[in-house]
């Protein structure tokens, strides 16, 4: 393979000079063949990088630029430095004094002035709820404030008698942050400081978290069940046969994803084609319409449609290769068919299990317009909370926290699918 | 697989249970794309089969919501925005997309898992967490709710599937034809449009082709990055779900699997010239 540019080097190498291979330049032939070597590299290397370029500016960079969001923390370093500076010299306990006051008052007035003062309410309401209210009311009327500054402030809202305000402004002095990945995991900062776990009823995260988990480990498990038949049939039926029962595998797959989940909300929906189907048999009444859809019920048959096909394609492929001989071989051994299937089948499908199970689990986890579509309330993912706080709630932090959680998920799993199978052996149809 | 004929009445049995199995799980698979087609011909504005259409009685059906559907002037919009969209990012990712598996299947290249782990992350990542950041991104570039910044992202998305499918053709692919051709005189350039691009080609079409159904049917990073002008086929469908669902929907879905058809035929018959191009199958 080390083949050098000309096609003159690779048959007049053989000329000796002090004891060195040349070339018939002169130039000694390991240092032509290096030369040859690195500029086939370079080549390489230059094919690759227009993409590698695209992708790491239009692609990696900006979902690197919204991870940092999730600890990125400017709000009230910009805003308030000098009170910053100020409640250096403050112990945490009771009130702060005067000069912590002075520099509040001239800063909220300038924030005011050049309208940055939204951004730090949003950001300060986060930790606590009534600081919005606190901070725009106060900072309208800042300017006017006059010594002694501490009265004025306490008169100006409720939240300015309270020592754990200064300790959250304190806190969230720091230019990056853990409080969004604290809420991500439904955590909370204490009276003291610490961070604890939020009352029962205020956990939504965790079990979001794990409900996604679930339903994933869910719809993979139904998925195997479903796709082990088939693909077992298929791949012991001849060549002709499989290929054509493949078209009822591929066709869902090359489908539009919007067209599949519209066509399990035809057929389940109250007024829809299975109730109406039911109905007709007398199965059950006509008020009796069962709640197949907006709900979990309905994410996870449709789901378990639309993934199926990513289960079947690698199973297929795996059964394809194993040759019918070692289970007949087991037969003959005296193994009952149970026992030949289990003991010696299935083991061999095993990297086949594998590949699909963590490509089905891998793309569930992150799904969000089949859930948005036909979830209703109970059957809603972490995806669709990460667009919540993208789209209404406008907590981008908190999104990002999310998303970080989940993107670092995907690639753990990731990473064990390529201790599997490897990525090269992704197939496409 | 038929019944051997040594086999008992428990395994003749099982046999058959199996085969009814295996044909309830495949309607499964099919049932639900097929049956919408016929509801797309409802002459009522009903998700379900009426009396008229079960007795096959011809006034149960029309063309009106196909007439709904051309004479509505968003869905056509959305109709040509999801073809220029498509055409388009698909155009990008195929040329960066082989150019990069040429690269990557050279064996000089070096950190080879690395840059392939990084060039199909697109396909990897969940579509939330990349539609989120390239909205900030390309809202602080100033491509947000544009047609470039949609084609943009959706090369992206598409590239993967290009470098994919083109790596695998190149596995099977014989170096010492490049060699050959070579040591006749030919230059690099006609070396590859010559001998290599045609062996590639069917790759380089079917990855295309992913690359399209990837844009064609891309919703989550469309709902953030594009404006009202930028609508798609998706994005009108999803709207029309949550908003006001009319039987125009499964005209459109109807047309949708109908297209998909033809996809699924073209990348089959590709597929299986590659294959005998490479000399992998009889067949």
């Amino acid at each position: 393979m080390t083949q050098s540019d000309g096609t003159h080097s690779g048959s007049d190498a053989g000329h000796m000079v002090n004891g060195q291979m040349v070339t018939v330049d002169g130039t000694p032939l390991k240092a032509s063949l290096k030369r040859a070597e690195r500029k086939r590299t370079l080549i390489a290397f230059l094919l690759v990088a227009p993409l590698l370029t695209y992708l790491l500016i239009s692609f990696i960079f900006p979902i690197g630029q919204m991870m940092w969001r999730s600890v990125d923390n400017p709000q009230v370093v910009t805003t308030l430095p000098k009170t910053l500076e100020a409640l250096e010299d403050w112990d945490g306990e009771g009130l702060p004094d005067e000069p912590v006051f002075e520099a509040l008052a001239e800063e909220l007035a300038i924030a005011s002035a050049n309208r940055t003062v939204g951004q730090l309410a949003v950001r300060l309401n986060y930790e606590i709820s009534a600081a919005r209210g606190a901070l725009m009311r106060t900072s309208r009327s800042a300017e006017d404030f006059e010594p002694p500054y501490k009265e004025a402030f306490l008169d100006a809202h409720r939240l300015w008698n309270d020592p754990a305000f200064y300790r959250i402004i304190k806190r969230e002095g720091n230019p990056l942050t853990a409080s969004y990945y604290i809420a991500a995991f439904d955590g909370t900062y204490n009276e003291d400081g610490e961070v604890v776990l939020q009352d029962e009823n205020r956990r939504i995260y965790t079990d979001l978290f794990i409900r996604t988990f679930a339903m994933s480990l869910g719809i993979t498990l139904i998925t195997l069940l479903l796709g082990f038949p088939i693909s077992f049939l298929m791949a012991s039926l001849p060549m002709r046969h499989a290929n054509l029962l493949m078209i009822f595998v591929l066709l869902p797959f090359w489908t539009s994803l919007l067209v599949r989940t519209t066509s399990w909300i035809v057929l389940l929906q109250q007024q829809g084609v299975i109730n109406e189907l039911l109905i007709a048999l007398g199965f059950i009444g006509d008020d009796g319409r069962l709640g197949m859809i907006y709900n979990m019920t309905g994410t996870i048959i449709a789901m378990t449609h639309i993934l199926l096909p990513f289960m079947v394609l690698p199973l297929y492929s795996v059964m394809k290769t194993i040759p019918p001989s070692y289970v007949r071989a087991a037969k003959s051994l005296g193994a009952t068919p149970w026992t030949a299937f289990w003991r010696v089948y299935v083991p061999q499908t095993l990297p086949g299990i594998g590949a699909g199970a963590v490509l089905v689990f891998i793309i569930s986890i992150g799904y969000y317009i089949t859930p948005a579509l036909v979830g209703g309330q109970s059957g809603q993912m972490i995806s669709n909370l990460i667009a919540h706080h993208m789209q209404t709630s406008l907590n981008w932090g908190l999104a990002a926290a999310l998303g970080s959680v989940l993107l670092v998920s995907v690639l753990i799993l990731y990473w064990v699918y390529n201790r599997l199978v490897g990525a090269d052996s992704l197939k496409l149809g | 697989m038929a019944v051997p004929t040594y086999a008992g009445p428990l395994e003749r049995i099982w046999y058959y249970a199996f085969r009814v199995l295996c044909g309830l799980i495949f309607f499964f698979l099919i049932a639900p794309i097929l049956i919408m087609v016929p509801l797309s011909f409802n002459v009522e504005p009903y998700f379900t089969y009426t009396r008229e259409m079960l007795t096959f009685n011809p006034d149960g059906f029309s063309l009106r919501w196909y007439r709904d559907l051309f004479s509505s002037e968003s869905w056509m919009t959305s109709i040509q925005n999801s073809l220029i969209i498509g055409v388009a990012s698909t155009l990008i990712a195929t040329f960066l997309g082989t150019l990069a598996a040429l690269g990557l299947s050279r064996s000089e290249m070096p950190f080879k898992g690395l840059i392939m782990g990084l060039l199909i992350s697109p396909m990897i990542v969940p579509l939330i967490i990349s539609a989120a950041g390239m909205f900030f991104f390309y809202s602080s570039v100033g491509l947000a709710n544009t047609l470039p910044g949609v084609i943009l992202a959706h090369a992206a998305l598409g590239t993967p599937f290009v470098v994919i499918t083109v790596t695998a053709t190149l596995v099977g692919f014989d170096h010492s034809l490049t060699r050959a051709s070579a040591s006749l005189g030919a230059g690099a350039g006609r070396t590859f449009f010559k001998i290599q691009m045609p062996l590639i080609l069917p790759g380089v079409i079917s990855g295309g082709l992913f690359a399209f159904i990837t844009s064609f049917d891309e919703i989550v990073i469309v709902l953030f990055l594009a404006g009202v002008e930028q609508r798609t086929i998706p994005r009108e469908m999803w709207s029309g779900i949550r908003e006001q669902i009319s039987p125009t929907i499964l005209a459109v879905a109807s047309i949708l699997v109908a297209f998909s058809i033809l996809l699924l035929t073209t990348v089959e018959v590709l597929r299986r010239r590659s294959e005998r191009l490479r000399g992998m199958s009889p067949g």
